[in-house]
């Protein structure tokens, strides 16, 4: 069931995503990746990453649809003539989806217990995390106390993009400053 | 089994709704397409949850409800007055 579920959804995956490349309006490039996160979400779900599968819902069908909307409203859509040499991306791109490819052929089989992720640190946080009192949920001591620092990197790098979203999106519209700034952070 | 045979019957139903994504001639059927697969999307997730025999994540479905409607508003807005930031009062009248 698993399998199938997989397969379905990840064949739409990549039915839209050539549908992306291919669409001349943008605005159906924005709906178009809106059901692109939807349907990734989906497959995190089967893959039994909920936690994932949240995000990218958040993130991808919610905030990024407006932040895309905003942008195609601040900037214009002209279509510039189509580039001289597409052989050359497309040979970059195809080299690289194979080194990925590649280098995947040595990871351990998906969900094996004696993989080396889960047996290194794993089993002294499941061992410890209730000892040292520090957080009520494994999890959530995972992320906040053993790996707080690199948490702490994590949230820094995504309060920069918004930062920076935010910045580009106020830009002209001096106006109504706090609203559209309000739209970005939302 | 009767939730494996429902969890095939949406994976049918995303697919016919996703191809009405991409044939739609016009732009509200590019947007209800959107909405129907993001409402299979929780569908999808209630079911299989049960399929496999969790059902602890039925309340997720509760968040992506939430962010369906707020990015299917954000097009229409979008769609209706050029502009995410349009205020009736302030423009005046509600054309």
């Amino acid at each position: 069931m698993e399998l199938f579920t997989n397969a379905v959804l990840l064949t739409l995956l990549a039915i839209v995503t050539v549908a992306i490349a291919r669409q001349r309006s943008l605005f159906g490039v924005v709906i178009l990746s809106g059901i692109y996160s939807f349907l990734m979400a989906s497959v995190l779900i089967v893959l039994d990453a909920v936690d994932v599968a949240m995000t990218e819902a958040s993130v991808g069908a919610g905030i990024s649809t407006v932040i895309l909307l905003a942008t195609l409203h601040l900037t214009k859509s002209i279509e510039y003539p189509k580039p001289r040499n597409t052989l050359l991306p497309l040979f970059v791109s195809v080299f690289v989806g194979a080194a990925l490819v590649w280098g995947t052929i040595d990871l351990p089989a998906f969900g094996t217990a004696d993989a080396p992720i889960h047996r290194h640190t794993t089993p002294r946080y499941i061992s410890d995390a209730q000892d040292h009192r520090i957080a009520p949920n494994i999890v959530t001591a995972v992320l906040a106390d053993y790996r707080s620092f690199d948490t702490m990197g994590e949230t820094a790098v995504i309060f920069t993009g918004g930062i920076g979203v935010v910045l580009l999106l106020k830009g002209r519209r001096r106006r109504r400053p706090g609203k559209t700034a309000g739209e970005g952070m939302s | 089994m009767i939730f494996a045979a429902a969890a095939i019957a949406i994976l049918v139903s995303l697919a016919l709704a996703v191809v009405r994504a991409l044939r739609g001639p016009t732009v509200f059927d590019r947007v209800l397409a959107g909405n129907t697969v993001g409402t299979l999307a929780i569908l999808l997730l209630a079911t299989y949850g049960f399929v496999t025999g969790r059902p602890e994540w039925l309340d997720i479905g509760i968040a992506y409800g939430f962010l369906n409607t707020i990015s299917t508003l954000a097009v229409l807005k979008f769609f209706r007055h050029g502009d995410l930031a349009y205020d009736i009062d302030e423009k005046g009248d509600a054309s």
